[in-house]
């Protein structure tokens, strides 16, 4: 009786753990197993930014896979982001383009794939031709300031 | 010249115990391994050392994530970025807080009960008597404790890093209006299951075999007295606690490198 | 020292001890001491508080290994090192703990059935008609059902009692069995020492520092004092003895060779120089 009692709370026990851990696997890192089958394709960019590795590969909004690896490449001194897309998008243009977002003002930044027209699609190694760098806040920022400078003294000289 | 002698007798002594501690944890691997086979055993043990400290621990989860969530969202608001929330709170706890503080609490609670009960058990000649029944007390006593806790221990951290995530939603949801979809979509794409999930389940494995062996070790090696046993019990706790901080900083500079 | 064997009731004993040499780091606990347990009777170690009578059980229950000397049991060397061949031997002895020792956890019928169901296969059935029969004998049958923090002293050594014999072994070794008991319990304790050796012709010995209860029951006495045995022999021999240790002790008289002083320096030097 008393060791009937004992086992149900054990049995209860390892069930909340379990369910613990499945949601930790499940719901919280979205992706079990790190993810199942996926293919690499590689983007230049003139610029990555704040961009890291881990970060989400979306088209229109949807995680599609997640930048692998960063590099440089060493002739040309371009970054090139490699990307591990799942393998049950594998039918990609092969003139897709990729540009590095933002998520909200200051939020993280991920790649967004632009699909485009072609037939042919993109596979295992091959590299995207048309890229977009990311947008740099600080140069914004700058050219901002210098046509806010500019009408600032504009105007004042048209109150006086 | 004293200082030095006194010194050299701390080192001395740490090292004999060490050398103790080691001994003991080759036999109670070894009575762990051969009381698999009786798991009722081991289930009597996880109801006393698991079942007991679930409460406390689901509790602390919640109030951690919670704690979490305020301070995460009042940091974050001001880069206009609540909406990496469920990013931070889920890599704090996932990563250090679950594990960390879920062993730092199996040490209260239940690593200095295991303390206290091998040592009144020794202090009342219960493990010789069952030594003198030709009962094994590593494989009867020490062993299905042992495998209690290194079970109930990565569970434990997994209910905390769970229940605190969602202490850490209710905040940001409840309180401060951050959208669901959002909190968990940010999470979902910043924690890696290999990388923390994972390590942070390999951390707490790693702690729970720490507390355990810390706890049952100074049981069977305490001063079979009650001064003894009191000695004990509050060295396991100071020994556990800070072998596990330190076990963190060396397990977190191997597995998210630093060092 | 050896033992003289005028009644032959040495040969083949239970148990013999043989110029045991024995220290602790801090403490010299034994130089070199000869005792024989003949087989069938109730022997008692008796001894001042602190001179090592329980430690001598430690030694016949290979808990201890010698510095010197040797310890034989049933005419095989008691091993030292856990593992089979050590318990394969205790499973001839029981033991009587003087704290009872019963473990906390488990009710007074589990832990009778303790040392059979860590022991053997039996079936539930068996071990219970084994268990209650241990338990009647000790007249417990009826608080099976008690946990051991619901027993007093007394009961919680009968129930001890029990399980010590539950596997029927041929020696049980009683540590201090008389202390902190109430005159009734003594008497049931006895009372069950001398009935149990006889009904079950157990080998019995018995440690304790009770003089008058132990010449109740022994019928063999060792007097064990700073580390040798200062004299032995039946019940009478001992009460009759001249030999100082033995006079001493057996009618406790305050001063003797056992020094009443603990040693200090002369006692008008020590007034003079605190003066």
């Amino acid at each position: 009786m008393k060791q009937k009692t004992i086992e149900i709370w054990v049995g209860i026990f390892m069930m909340i753990g379990i369910a613990a851990l499945m949601m930790l696997a499940f719901k919280v890192s979205g992706s079990a197993g790190g993810g199942g089958d996926v293919y690499r394709i590689n983007a230049r960019f003139e610029n990555v930014g704040g961009l890291n590795e881990k970060a989400p590969v979306m088209i229109g909004g949807v995680r599609i896979g997640r930048v692998a690896d960063i590099r440089i490449d060493k002739e040309d001194f371009s970054a090139v982001v490699g990307m591990d897309i799942d393998s049950k998008y594998d039918n990609l243009p092969s003139d897709t383009g990729a540009s590095i977002l933002t998520s909200g003002l200051l939020g993280a930044q991920f790649v967004g794939l632009d699909p485009g027209a072609e037939d042919l699609y993109l596979e295992k190694g091959d590299e995207l031709e048309i890229t977009q760098s990311a947008i740099q806040l600080e140069s914004l920022i700058s050219q901002f300031m210098f046509s806010q400078a500019g009408k600032g003294d504009n105007s004042g000289d048209d109150d006086n | 010249m004293l200082w030095l002698q006194q010194l050299g007798q701390i080192g001395l002594r740490f090292v004999s115990r060490l050398g103790m501690s080691l001994v003991f944890l080759i036999h109670a691997l070894y009575g762990a391994v051969r009381c698999l086979p009786r798991f009722s055993l081991v289930i009597q043990q996880l109801f006393s050392i698991g079942v007991l400290t679930m409460l406390i621990i689901l509790v602390s989860g919640l109030f951690v994530g919670m704690v979490l969530g305020l301070q995460g969202y009042n940091q974050l608001v001001n880069f206009s970025a609540e909406s990496s929330l469920g990013l931070v709170v889920a890599l704090f706890l996932v990563r250090e807080l679950g594990p960390v503080l879920s062993a730092l609490l199996f040490a209260g609670r239940a690593g200095s009960a295991l303390t206290a009960e091998i040592g009144l058990m020794k202090a009342t000649e219960q493990l010789s008597a069952m030594e003198m029944m030709a009962v094994d007390p590593m494989k009867r006593v020490i062993g299905p404790r042992f495998v209690a806790g290194l079970i109930a221990v990565p569970l434990l951290a997994a209910m905390m890093s769970a229940v605190g995530v969602l202490g850490g939603y209710l905040i940001g949801h409840g309180q401060f209006g951050v959208d669901p979809g959002v909190y968990w979509t940010s999470m979902q794409n910043g924690v890696d299951f290999v990388d923390d999930i994972l390590n942070g389940v390999i951390k707490s494995v790693v702690f729970g075999f720490i507390v355990t062996w810390v706890a049952l070790f100074e049981g069977y090696d305490a001063i079979p007295t009650s001064e003894g046993v009191s000695r004990a019990t509050t060295r396991t706790v100071v020994t556990s606690s800070l072998a596990v901080l330190g076990g963190d900083f060396i397990l977190t500079a191997l597995m998210f490198g630093g060092l | 020292m050896t033992v003289q064997d005028p009644t032959g009731q040495f040969t083949n004993p239970m148990v013999e001890v043989s110029d045991l040499h024995f220290a602790f780091p801090q403490r010299s606990i034994y130089q070199g001491i000869n005792v024989l347990i003949p087989r069938g009777k109730i022997t008692v170690i008796l001894g001042p508080s602190g001179c090592g009578k329980s430690t001598l059980l430690s030694f016949v229950g290979g808990r201890l290994r010698p510095q010197k000397g040797r310890v034989v049991f049933d005419g095989e060397p008691v091993p030292t090192r856990r593992g089979e061949a050590l318990f394969t031997m205790r499973r001839k002895m029981g033991m009587l703990f003087q704290s009872s020792a019963l473990l906390t956890d488990l009710s007074v019928f589990e832990n009778v059935a303790f040392p059979l169901r860590e022991q053997t296969d039996l079936p539930e059935e068996l071990i219970r008609i084994l268990v209650l029969m241990k338990l009647e004998l000790v007249g417990l049958r009826g608080a099976r059902d008690l946990m051991p923090a619901e027993l007093s002293g007394g009961m919680a050594r009968r129930v001890a009692l029990a399980r010590a014999i539950v596997l029927d072994p041929e020696m049980i070794m009683y540590d201090e069995p008389f202390v902190g008991l109430d005159p009734i319990s003594m008497g049931v304790i006895v009372k069950l020492i001398r009935e149990l050796n006889d009904a079950l012709g157990l080998t019995s010995i018995v440690v304790t520092h009770d003089v008058h209860e132990a010449c109740g029951i022994a019928d063999y006495i060792y007097l064990l004092g700073d580390g040798v045995v200062s004299g032995h022999g039946t019940t009478e021999q001992m009460l009759n003895s001249e030999q100082p240790e033995v006079r001493q002790f057996m009618q406790g008289l305050p001063d003797g060779p056992v020094r009443y002083h603990y040693p200090a320096e002369d006692y008008l030097d020590d007034l003079g120089r605190a003066i």
